[in-house]
């Protein structure tokens, strides 16, 4: 069995000489535990919040019989007594997370859950976390890598809270961090269309979309919190869309039955990155935020285990600089560039990410990427990136192919219109499969079926790769609602048509306009041509309740940590969950951490480790640009892309990851031989700073690859083709109802695999259908 | 598709930059325009020579990073689009095409074709907020209701991706464009009012100081504004800035 | 007058009073059409009265001195705000012609003002204030038709108004736009704008050639 120890004491903040007999102080609990498995002695430390004058201590508690430290001086001292009890109650959870007899699940892995019924978790959770006075958060550094929704909301609430912030983006400006892409809209809890959503429905349907693979006390509290962003947002001066009441506006997304989503117009993530990064601007006047911008993280330094600093690389000019705090904070989004083609901007990557993993960070669910249905399609092998088109176009466009495969070889010879094909020669397969959802199912089941229809030959361009988008029927019924308000005919076609247009204009008129400018179709005329595309990663960096990695003050938010969306995300909660973490969690959970740090003192930057990491991050560079090889960055980049969207793409299987894996290994030993990287390294070099980024890529897909062959099932995103019903549907096994986090010792391919059971116990695991 | 390009090369902010002719052949007219400057880049790494550097990221014309003056207009030919969202079929087969880098005083050059923008972040610190803190209960987020039409304005001077074709287009190199849409997204909502005379004082004053030019009111700006800015941002802009003078 | 948009306030107030001295100037002109007398009857008005002798004369050449230094202050400065030029820069894609060129249609006017002066104003000054010549209250027709018997000066005049009239084309909605107004103020505003930016321009033309025709 393990031991346990208790002790009680009062938390000095200065010599005990210094305090005065009547001085209050606060009483700390320790919680010594040693664990049958590793023979480690853990200490849980917890500042309870009570206070305590200190002639009414009673150092002796421990060798009373009912060994009670607040004397019987204090007038309240049963109820003080009685609530450090309470606490202590709290940490029999963690003795059984900590000693699980199931010796699968691991023991470095501390998701520091609270106790209690899950509606009440973060409030109590709150009110009992440590607080950093204001005098002293002026002492304290906290370091943001990334400075999108999450990393930009984290950073503009932290130096209002009064710690010393500095913030480090590659972009030339806060303001173009690619959350600024988001198109469709941020869900919220507000219930105020009155369709019956309420905080539990929308951890419900995340959990459900999740496909059960997301940690539910993590998923409520961002449901309890989204109500708060959107009045933050609208404080703030984010333009939403209102109705003519003036009230806000709603529509709805994907495999959800209300209207929660929030939107303005298709431009939501850029409003509220704005909004974000206004809120930046008014730390940045006051001087409580340092910008650094055009600034690439290469490492994290750890001293004596903990997250002290980070090395940058100012991309203009090429100096390298060590920068130390006593909290650095990664929000640097997700890695769906390993994929080469990917709705991310070109400059997304997983640096900041992988070089937390190489320093202790276990990496959760690499193998979880989000493909989005509605994608432009590839049109060629000059393809840089692509594009795409809001989900919400799924509410009035039909998804179909061809039913005959002579017509798509004529499509596709040119030889036949789309429109010229009848209603029953059309098969609308998302309809077919999915009745009660239809062209509103969620993402990962609408590319799954896209794909099977492509694979099965019935891909309508060129590649054999799209599926049309139609509007069609949408601008017909629109049109003709449109002739019955204005009392017009409704069997005048022409005039039907072009009502109907004008709506779908008034609705999605820039994303149409986008469509025409990139294919050079007019998609009134003709259906859209869609594909899926990789889009979003629900995997990163493994955190706890307090979004710290498993390195002690190293905090991973936003898309960069894995916590929220399971196997796979709704469509609009992306934003939610970047905003709930930056404005309304990091900034509480971190003091949990940070005070026991008020007393540190300002962390040197020139120490031992500081210098080390300084040196390796140097020497990389002066690798690369002295490597004397003969391909450049994007050659490889777009190989790698290849074998990830081949092998761990939208269908995957054992023979083929594992090839992934050792073709991402040879293809890593090759880079490294036959790189050719220009230019110096003391200028603005992109090439270098690709380089660096791709080199991190090259790693991170064999772990992708490694934790997708070790997943036997399909659930969300991933989806294994041994493992799906006969209709093609995903099945899932009980048995992987756990976070796989991977502790790095090398190779990727060696990494250490440790599992985090997921419990449920406020909803029931089902099979998930959307039939 | 066969072009000839002139484009502006610098090696550093110090340097003296000049123009350098590329011959490039096998363009499809389906490449946008930054995926024809990836395939002279490649070209260029391989025969050892110095790729062209130029600012770009999200390549859907939302996050505002291209920055080119094509042929003598900000962001090409085309119209509401950016520079990744202008595509090679706008060009003909043997077109001369000249590249260069966005040009005001405000916007020295870092090397070939970026600049440096960060003037605008600036212009923003000076007041581009509205003052309130991260509570988490600030009032409910329909206890005001906002007149539809005010809400549209406002989200339409929202959009601005901050690229700086208005300044680059501007024969002022004026930045009133960008300025008057920052001001006018907060001073056309009630949550903006509280502080509208102090915003935009503070960020003209910052705006003047930056050294950019003063409007003359040409109208080139909206026109070439990706997001299609209106020039009524800038009367806005002028008419609340007088208020504010008038009261103070 | 520290900020860029108090400038352009300073330049708008000064440019719209100047387009209503212009209306005046027309009117006054034009009756000149019509009949000999009204025509000198005003004039003399004009020239005797000690308001607008002392008071609004002095305003008129401030506004004028005022609008002509704040341009080519404005000009300097945003040129140097410019500092690099292009290789090929396409203004004509973007903006109007007169819009770019206000220093050029307005250096043109202020040329064409300085001859005026020459003209009308100095011998005018020299009549009534320094050689204090008898007060005769019919000679400003004749001055009138006298000028534009040559047609040298007839050409230059029409000129320099069709630069005038360009130059309002412009500056009349940017003086507006400046001060705060919306540019989608309503349609009879617009119209309203063009009317006189070409209409009076036009009228003046039509004045000059009118007295030329007449004369030959």
């Amino acid at each position: 069995m393990s031991k346990k120890k208790l002790t009680y004491s009062l938390n000095y903040r200065k010599p005990k000489a210094q305090y005065n007999s009547s001085d209050e102080l606060m009483i700390c609990i320790r919680y010594y535990h040693k664990c049958n498995t590793t023979n480690k002695t853990k200490v849980i430390k917890k500042s309870t919040g009570i206070k305590c004058k200190l002639n009414d201590w009673n150092s002796d508690w421990h060798k009373t019989p009912l060994r009670r430290p607040v004397k019987d001086t204090d007038p309240n001292h049963k109820k003080k007594n009685k609530l450090l009890k309470d606490q202590v109650k709290n940490f029999d959870f963690f003795d059984s997370s900590i000693s699980s007899p199931n010796n699968n699940f691991s023991s470095a892995l501390n998701s520091k859950l609270p106790v209690g019924s899950i509606d009440k978790k973060w409030i109590n959770y709150k009110n009992s976390i440590n607080l950093v006075s204001p005098a002293n958060k002026r002492n304290i550094d906290v370091i943001v890598v990334g400075t999108g929704l999450a990393g930009g909301s984290a950073a503009a609430t932290l130096a209002e809270l009064g710690y010393n912030v500095k913030t480090f983006c590659f972009q030339d400006s806060p303001r173009r961090a690619h959350s600024i892409a988001a198109q469709g809209g941020i869900n919220a809890a507000k219930n105020y269309q009155g369709d019956g959503d309420s905080t539990y429905r929308l951890f419900y349907d995340t959990v459900k979309g999740g496909d059960y693979r997301s940690r539910e006390d993590n998923v409520y509290r961002l449901a309890e919190v989204s109500a708060n962003i959107i009045d933050q947002c609208v404080a703030q001066g984010v333009p939403f869309a209102r109705d003519y009441g003036g009230l806000l506006d709603n529509r709805s997304f994907g495999g959800v039955l209300v209207s929660r989503t929030f939107y303005a117009k298709g431009q939501t993530g850029q409003q509220l990155l704005l909004g974000a990064y206004s809120a930046m601007n008014r730390q940045i006047a006051r001087g409580k935020i340092k910008m650094y911008n055009r600034h690439e993280m290469l490492d994290v330094v750890i001293v004596d285990g903990k997250a002290r600093g980070i090395i940058t690389r100012n991309l203009i000019n090429g100096k390298i600089d060590r920068h130390s705090a006593h909290a650095v904070v990664i929000a640097s989004g997700g890695y769906g560039n390993v994929f080469y083609l990917s709705t991310n901007a070109m400059g997304s990557n997983v640096t900041a990410a992988w070089k937390a993993h190489k320093r202790g960070a276990f990496f959760a669910n690499p193998c979880f990427t989000q493909i989005h249905p509605t994608c432009i399609p590839v049109s060629g092998d000059h393809q840089s990136k692509l594009t795409l088109m809001s989900e919400s176009l799924r509410n009035d466009g039909r998804i179909w192919v061809p039913k005959i495969i002579d017509d798509v070889v004529k499509i596709r010879n040119g030889n036949l219109s789309p429109t010229e094909i009848s209603e029953e020669n059309r098969d609308y397969f998302l309809e077919r499969r999915y009745p009660a959802f239809g062209n509103l199912v969620p993402r990962d089941v609408a590319s799954r079926a896209a794909k099977e229809r492509c694979d099965a030959g019935f891909g309508i361009n060129k590649t054999g790769e799209a599926v049309y988008l139609d509007f069609a029927s949408a601008i017909t019924r629109y049109g003709k609602e449109q002739a019955l308000v204005n009392g017009q005919d409704e069997s005048d076609k022409t005039n039907i048509e072009k009502l109907g247009k004008e709506i779908i204009k008034k609705k999605y008129g820039n994303l149409f306009q986008m469509y025409e400018k990139i294919v050079d179709q007019n998609p009134y005329e003709t259906p859209m041509m869609i594909y899926p595309a990789v889009h979003y990663t629900m995997g990163g960096i493994w955190v706890d309740y307090n979004l710290m990695t498993t390195v002690p003050g190293l905090y991973a938010i936003g898309e960069a940590n894995f916590s929220d969306h399971g196997a796979n995300r709704l469509g609009a909660s992306a934003l939610m969950q970047g905003l709930a973490d930056g404005y309304f969690v990091l900034p509480y959970t971190i003091g949990e951490y940070l005070s026991d740090e008020i007393s540190t003192g300002p962390i040197p930057n020139d120490s031992e480790e500081f210098i080390n990491a300084e040196k390796e991050s140097i020497e990389k560079l002066d690798f690369f640009i002295n490597n004397n090889g003969s391909k450049s960055v994007d050659y490889f980049h777009k190989k790698l892309g290849k074998i990830m969207w081949n092998k761990c793409g939208m269908a995957r299987n054992k023979k083929d990851l594992e090839l992934a894996i050792t073709e991402i290994s040879n293809l890593r030993n090759q880079f490294y031989k036959e790189l050719k990287v220009p230019g110096d390294k003391n200028e603005f070099n992109e090439e270098l700073a690709k380089a660096g980024r791709v080199a991190d890529f090259l790693e991170l897909g064999e772990l992708f690859a490694k934790d997708a062959l070790d997943r036997e099932e399909s659930c969300g995103g991933h989806f294994r083709e041994e493992y799906q019903t006969k209709e093609g549907e995903a099945t899932r096994k009980k048995e992987f109802q756990f976070v796989s986090a991977w502790e790095h010792i090398g190779e990727p391919k060696n990494a250490i695999l440790h599992k985090e059971k997921l419990d449920y116990k406020n909803i029931e695991v089902k099979e998930r259908s959307y039939k | 598709m066969k072009l000839k390009l002139k484009i502006w090369r610098q090696k550093n902010a110090k340097s003296k930059g000049k123009i350098v002719n590329y011959d490039i052949d096998n363009i499809s007219p389906d490449m946008s325009f930054l995926e024809m400057l990836d395939v002279l880049n490649a070209d260029l790494i391989l025969k050892n020579d110095e790729p062209v550097s130029f600012d770009h990221d999200c390549r859907e014309g939302i996050c505002g990073s291209c920055s080119l003056f094509i042929n003598g207009q900000a962001h090409g030919p085309d119209r509401l689009v950016t520079t990744c969202q202008l595509h090679m079929r706008k060009f003909n087969d043997g077109d001369t095409i000249y590249i260069e880098p966005f040009r005001a005083k405000a916007f020295p050059v870092i090397k070939d074709l970026v600049v440096d923008r960060s003037a605008f972040d600036r212009i923003q610190h000076a007041g581009g907020y509205i003052s309130i803190n991260t509570s988490g209960n600030t009032q409910d987020a329909n206890s005001i209701p906002v007149n539809k039409n005010d809400a549209d304005l406002a989200f339409d001077a929202a959009t601005c991706i901050g690229c700086g074709a208005c300044v680059a287009t501007c024969k002022n190199s004026s930045a009133m464009l960008f300025v008057g849409a920052k001001v006018s997204q907060y001073s056309l909502l009630p949550q903006g009012q509280t502080e509208a005379s102090r915003r935009v004082v503070n960020m003209v004053n910052q705006m003047d100081l930056e050294g950019f030019g003063n409007c003359s009111n040409t109208g080139a700006c909206e026109v070439e504004c990706p997001k299609g800015i209106s020039l009524d941002n800038i009367a806005r802009m002028n008419r609340d800035f007088i208020k504010a003078k008038i009261s103070s | 007058m520290q900020t860029s948009i108090i400038k352009k306030f300073a330049m708008a107030i000064s440019g719209l009073f100047l387009i209503i001295f212009l209306l005046q100037h027309f009117i006054i002109n034009v009756t000149s059409i019509f009949s000999e007398s009204i025509f000198n009857q005003f004039s003399h008005f004009m020239g005797k009265n000690f308001v607008v002798q002392f008071i609004a004369q002095p305003i008129l050449i401030f506004g004028v001195i005022f609008h002509f230094v704040m341009g080519f202050y404005l000009e300097i400065q945003n040129r140097r705000a410019t500092k690099y030029e292009y290789f090929k820069e396409n203004g004509s894609a973007n903006s109007s012609w007169m819009s770019r060129n206000m220093i050029w249609s307005g250096l043109v006017i202020l040329s064409f003002l300085v001859l005026h002066f020459i003209d009308f104003w100095i011998p005018e000054m020299n009549y009534k204030y320094i050689e204090f010549l008898p007060d005769d209250p019919n000679r400003y027709y004749e001055e009138l038709v006298h000028k534009f018997e040559m047609p040298w000066r007839v050409l230059l005049y029409c000129i320099s108004f069709g630069l005038l009239s360009m130059h309002l084309l412009h500056g009349f909605s940017s003086a507006l736009k400046s001060m705060g107004a919306n540019k989608y103020y309503s349609k009879f505003v617009k119209n309203l704008i063009h009317l006189y930016s070409i209409g009076i321009p036009l009228g003046f033309c039509f004045i000059a050639l009118y007295h030329f025709i007449s004369h030959i």
